[in-house]
């Protein structure tokens, strides 16, 4: 009987609806033509075109639009960080250990077999001068940069495999925030330097027919004899467009990751870092070579860049084309202690 | 234990950018760094545009951990990504390696003073005891608390799901199902692009009932 009851009410509903529905027809019946392609677009726009293709743009780094204005955020994937990962973990990481350690092997395999280059005459006691007081400035000022930057650079890409393990946190969080500043801090500096030396020496470092014929005899090694040299070799004139051209590589690369304010993209970082890596091992490694030369590896050379005078029989061994010119301006030890001190010579040191 | 994640349903996504607000208002980051963004893509096209919610994927080997020279990130048992900043020192190498973005520095200083990484932690906070500490570093620590990330729960047509890997790979499954996809919840290749089964059969639905 309840049910009686409640029937009238649910017919009337029923019966206004299909009321408002007869009268709503006339409109669904005169469609507008633009009306129909408008029905199609509403459902594209609101489920739109997620296929495979459009995820293998994405995958491919498509960029859209956003309201972030991190550097990059407007690319959903940048496929050029798997890469940067590979080629900085994979390859400059190992190769770097590779020339470092095959750099230092040779040079540890060289002394033993060889030894240092002796002085076959014995010294006479006279000097010449060879590298002004500017030149030793400029030389040691870059180079304890160098070794500085050197080393600073290595840890940031070696240090965690060994140092973190064994340094507290505190210590090796301040130990990293130290190297990282110090590199960068120091690398403009590093930079003038290189800079000044290249300027300064680059005119005694062009290469002559003496110094193809230095090479050709592999600086004295091959064959009898000492090979004819001026006042640079054809091993340090290598070295010197070695570091040129490498170093300032490195310094140019190194410049441009040092100053992210001028809104590098991510990819010209990933590039340049790459290059400065790979330019820096390579400059290390060699530059193994040209510390053992110029210290242990030969007899008499590092007192020239350490005090500017390098004795008459070194410089008639290794360099007798610059010795010939300059062997009237030699001078006794009295004589150049006098120098130093800036007191006249005495009359009898003079000869 | 869950392994977490995010997942966008780019075919719920419609760029209102709430989840980007929720996590900034979640995490108060630092002026300019947004943790989660949203990108748009062919804005303005009508039939392919498409808008995805993006901040840290917590990578399974991530990019970020791998290149790092400090060693900064962790990956927790839930799964994620996070990472020590009084350990960061600003070189901005996982900023290089990350494909998706999401490490952000607050400051792109000469000299490389880039100031600490911030990046998206899962609404996970950081490694710090103190808790308001924790807050001021890392942002919230609502896993903490059973809550997910804020970014998810206040998406308003719920295409940014966050959570156990699994559950929510059942919810994307089920909707994908729904949706009349014959191979999975990235579209058909038989089919005509842009327009989905379901799609396809309600434009034309519509188009017979215009018409008729």
């Amino acid at each position: 009987m309840k049910n009686c009851k409640r029937n009238p009410g649910w017919l009337s509903l029923v019966a206004l609806l299909l009321v408002g529905c007869l009268l709503s027809l006339p409109s669904v019946a005169q469609p507008d033509q633009s009306q129909t392609a408008d029905a199609k677009r509403e459902l594209m726009q609101s489920l739109p075109g997620v296929t495979s293709d459009y995820w293998r743009n994405v995958e491919g780094g498509s960029s859209g639009t956003t309201t972030s204005n991190s550097p990059g955020a407007d690319t959903l994937i940048m496929v050029e960080g798997e890469a940067w990962r590979e080629w900085r973990n994979n390859w400059i990481s190992p190769g770097g250990l590779i020339a470092l350690g095959g750099s230092a092997v040779t040079i540890l395999l060289f002394y033993l077999l060889v030894g240092s280059i002796k002085l076959d005459h014995a010294r006479t006691g006279r000097k010449v001068e060879r590298w002004k007081r500017l030149d030793r400035a400029i030389h040691w000022y870059v180079a304890s940069l160098f070794i500085i930057l050197g080393l600073t650079g290595l840890m940031l890409l070696y240090a965690k495999w060994f140092l973190q393990p064994i340094l507290p946190g505190g210590v090796w969080a301040a130990f990293m925030t130290a190297s990282k500043n110090i590199h960068n801090y120091l690398g403009p500096l590093f930079a003038l330097g290189l800079l000044a030396m290249i300027i300064k020496w680059m005119h005694h470092n062009w290469l002559t027919l003496v110094d193809l014929k230095w090479f050709a005899k592999g600086g004295g090694l091959v064959g009898k004899g000492h090979p004819s040299a001026g006042y640079l070799n054809g091993g340090e004139k290598a070295w010197f467009w070695l570091v040129t051209f490498v170093g300032l590589t490195v310094v140019v690369s190194g410049l441009i990751v040092d100053f992210p304010n001028f809104g590098q993209s991510r990819e010209t970082m990933q590039t340049t870092l790459l290059i400065h890596s790979i330019a820096a091992l390579i400059l290390m490694a060699a530059s193994f070579g040209h510390i053992y030369i110029g210290t242990a590896g030969t007899e008499g050379a590092f007192e020239g860049m350490k005090t500017g005078y390098v004795d008459e029989a070194w410089a008639k061994q290794h360099h007798d084309l610059w010795y010939e010119e300059v062997k009237d301006q030699a001078i006794g030890e009295a004589e150049l202690q006098a120098l130093k001190t800036g007191e006249p010579a005495p009359a009898d040191a003079k000869s | 234990m869950a392994r977490m994640k995010f997942l966008c349903d780019s075919e719920r996504c419609i760029e209102c950018n709430g989840c980007v607000t929720a996590c900034k208002n979640a995490n108060e980051t630092e002026w300019g760094i947004q943790r989660r963004r949203v990108v748009t893509l062919d804005d303005g096209e009508v039939g392919s545009e498409v808008s995805i919610s993006v901040a840290c994927m917590h990578c399974s080997d991530a990019p970020c951990m791998a290149v790092c020279p400090t060693d900064c990130f962790y990956p927790t048992e839930e799964g994620l990504i996070l990472h020590n900043k009084d350990l960061c020192i600003g070189c901005g190498y996982c900023l290089y390696a990350c494909p998706f973005g999401a490490p952000q520095f607050p400051k792109q200083g000469a000299l490389g003073a880039r100031g600490k990484m911030d990046k998206c932690t899962f609404c996970a906070g950081g490694p710090e005891e103190d808790p308001a500490l924790e807050e001021q570093k890392y942002g919230a620590n609502r896993l903490k608390d059973g809550k997910l990330p804020l970014c998810a729960e206040m998406c308003s047509t719920k295409a940014l799901l966050a959570g156990d890997a699994q559950e929510i790979s059942d919810i994307f499954r089920e909707r994908v199902v729904y949706r009349g996809h014959e191979d999975g919840g990235w579209g058909s290749l038989n089919k005509e692009p842009g327009l989905t089964d379901l799609a396809q059969q309600a434009a034309e639905l519509a188009t017979d009932a215009a018409r008729s």
